[in-house]
């Protein structure tokens, strides 16, 4: 096994066909899980309608318009309503979507960022800087997740940029574990003893070698980070301390609807069901891209 | 017994504490005018006003002395003074414990045991309707925002129906505070609380008796001729229960943030309640302590679990 795998280097182009076949391979299973490919649907959905949000907005979500104030939904014009100073509940949603989204995704990529170095330098020099990057990550995980997004958040002035940074600073934890765990377990593999045997440096065995091979714990987890960043910031945002208005994201759209709960409960409904479908959505894609990457991990 | 194993896990939590305290003695000088904020944002105190307060309170001394005083106060139960009204946050915190300890505590009860039955009915009828229903309706209601499913909840039960009041731990004036009265107020935060839990409990739960099931000591006990309910009880449901122990102390974190959530849609007068009030004012010390306590807490349960575990597993604490 170990000689087999050392002599196959000089084979480069067979592995790159191999490893396109690997991706048709896990598609093939992805599509088999129904409720992933719903949540890719919705997904979709969503990122368009935030998209084209522009063309497919009847109004100006900041447009006031003082005669047609809490007008419920299905009413003329405004088929989701109007909120308490007249503007158009749909043309808001569609807007703050790209908030709520742009937010879990770059979110997303500074946990992913920041865990993956984390994790990679952990197991690839081992020993003290090890111990020390794992009690960091324990000392993390330690707190709850509300109370340090909330203390962060009032420190800094919000905005886009902000938030994003905060929601991913206390949530790389998790992906730096699964990084340092998948690499410990690929590390001692032939065929990055191959690489070293070959004189590769440190950088290229890290990129080269043990990213593309422990990929697929990493997708998924980026996935879940994705669904875990879009909800961080609308309790962020729910509590007050997100992006100021006018800007709107789905949070701060419930914020302002707890005011007049009981005069126009639709102002709630709306965005709560569009945070609910993106977050489910995404934890569906998540549950799915398991089952692909590794079918024998498979338990549901 | 495994007290050797106790001991060594107490001694790792160590430098766990040390760095926690480490990050929140950084929190607290990184704050906008860091410890004398409250005087640094009042108007009629001047620069050298200032200056003295800080030579008073030690904020000349190199970091590390301030650091070890500040550890000090910590371990020795001053956490300071509020800025607001300038309280001892010791007594603000202590007030609240009740409260958020009812709520979590009942919120736990009420989720490892629904969790547990919910797991365990869908690990052993896996791939049946049962089983689809509750571990997508396990996925619905953890991606469903907390906050507003407290929201709808009122809307629904308080608003509309009118079965539960729409906030407080009891009923003002007179007539209120009775038991009763206070169980009844507890209904809605502790059901929402308790859903989200229930929602992961019997998903680990699912799992580890998934693993447990296709065990081979499991085949061997159905081989060797033993009734089922001999096989659930003594092989499967004490094998599969205990890892699931330890994800107590892991879950801890949420608990408390969704206690805090709970706490702010159902105005309970909890920490977390504590905690946002100070967040309004940018009461520093309170949200600082609020930080520390919770997160040795975290640590504190994580190492009861893991102990528990120990004791009852004896091939845990010899392993290491």
């Amino acid at each position: 096994m170990a000689a087999s795998q050392a002599v196959a280097l000089p084979a480069i182009p067979e592995r790159r066909s191999r490893s396109e076949s690997i991706v048709g391979q896990i598609w093939r299973r992805f599509r088999q899980h129904r409720l992933a490919m719903a949540g890719l649907a919705v997904i979709c959905f969503l990122f368009l309608a935030a998209v084209f949000a522009p063309v497919i907005a009847p109004y100006d979500p900041e447009q006031v318009n003082p005669i047609a104030r809490h007008q419920p939904p299905l009413s003329a014009g405004h088929p989701l309503g109007t909120d308490e100073i007249g503007r158009d509940v749909l043309s808001r949603l569609l807007y703050a979507g790209r908030v709520s989204l742009v937010v879990g995704f770059a979110a997303m990529a500074v946990t992913v960022i920041v865990g993956s170095v984390v994790g990679l330098i952990s197991a690839y020099y081992g020993g003290k800087v090890d111990a020390v990057l794992m009690r960091l990550t324990d000392v993390f995980l330690s707190f709850p997740t509300i109370y340090l997004l909330l203390v962060l958040a009032a420190f800094v002035q919000p905005s886009v940029l902000s938030i994003t940074l905060i929601v991913g600073a206390t949530a790389w934890m998790e992906v730096a574990r699964i990084v340092r765990a998948q690499f410990l377990a690929l590390k001692e593999q032939d065929f990055v003893l191959a690489a070293r045997a070959l004189g590769a440096t440190a950088p290229r065995i890290m990129g080269r070698e043990l990213l593309p091979n422990g990929i697929g714990p990493i997708i998924v987890a980026a996935t879940l980070q994705v669904a875990n960043a879009i909800l961080a910031e609308s309790y962020i945002s729910f509590l007050g301390y997100g992006i100021q208005p006018p800007q709107a994201s789905w949070g701060i759209m419930l914020n302002n609807a707890q005011d007049f709960f009981t005069r126009a409960p639709w102002l709630a409904v709306f965005p709560g069901v569009a945070i609910t479908l993106a977050v489910l959505a995404f934890n569906f894609i998540g549950d799915g891209l398991r089952d692909a990457f590794d079918p024998r991990q498979r338990v549901g | 017994m495994n007290l050797d194993y106790a001991f060594r896990r107490l001694l790792q939590m160590a430098p766990l504490l040390l760095g926690i305290s480490v990050l929140g003695f950084s929190m607290m000088h990184l704050a906008p005018g860091g410890p004398t904020a409250l005087y640094t944002l009042n108007p009629n105190v001047t620069a050298e006003d200032i200056e003295r307060i800080k030579e008073a309170w030690g904020l000349n001394d190199p970091l590390h002395v301030q650091y070890l005083r500040w550890a000090g106060n910590m371990i020795s139960g001053d956490f300071g003074n509020s800025f607001r009204g300038g309280a001892e946050v010791r007594d603000l915190i202590v007030e609240r414990v009740p409260a958020t300890l009812q709520l979590m505590g009942t919120a736990y009860l009420v989720a490892v045991v629904l969790g547990f039955v919910i797991g365990a009915l869908g690990a052993f009828r896996q791939y049946s309707v049962f089983d689809y229903l509750a571990t997508t309706g396990a996925l619905v209601t953890l991606s469903i925002p907390t906050f507003w499913f407290g929201l709808m909840v009122i809307f629904v039960f308080s608003e509309r129906l009118g079965w539960i009041p729409s906030g407080g731990t009891q009923t003002l004036g007179s007539g209120g505070g009775g038991l009763l009265d206070r169980l009844h107020h507890l209904v809605a935060p502790a059901s929402v609380l308790g859903l989200v839990l229930t929602a992961q409990w019997s998903r680990y739960f699912r799992t580890s008796l998934l693993e447990t099931k296709n065990q081979e000591y499991v085949r061997t006990a159905h081989a060797k001729g033993l009734a089922e309910p001999t096989v659930l009880r003594r092989h499967i449901l004490r094998n599969a229960v205990l890892p699931v122990i330890a994800l107590a102390g892991v879950q801890l974190p949420a608990v408390f943030s969704g206690a805090l959530v709970a706490e702010s849609i159902f105005g309970w007068a909890g920490m977390g309640r504590l905690f946002l009030d100070a967040l309004t004012y940018r009461d520093y010390p309170i949200l600082m302590a609020m930080l520390m306590i919770t997160a040795f807490l975290v640590v504190f349960g994580n190492m009861l679990a893991d102990i528990a575990l120990g004791l009852a597993d004896p091939r845990i604490g010899a392993r290491s």
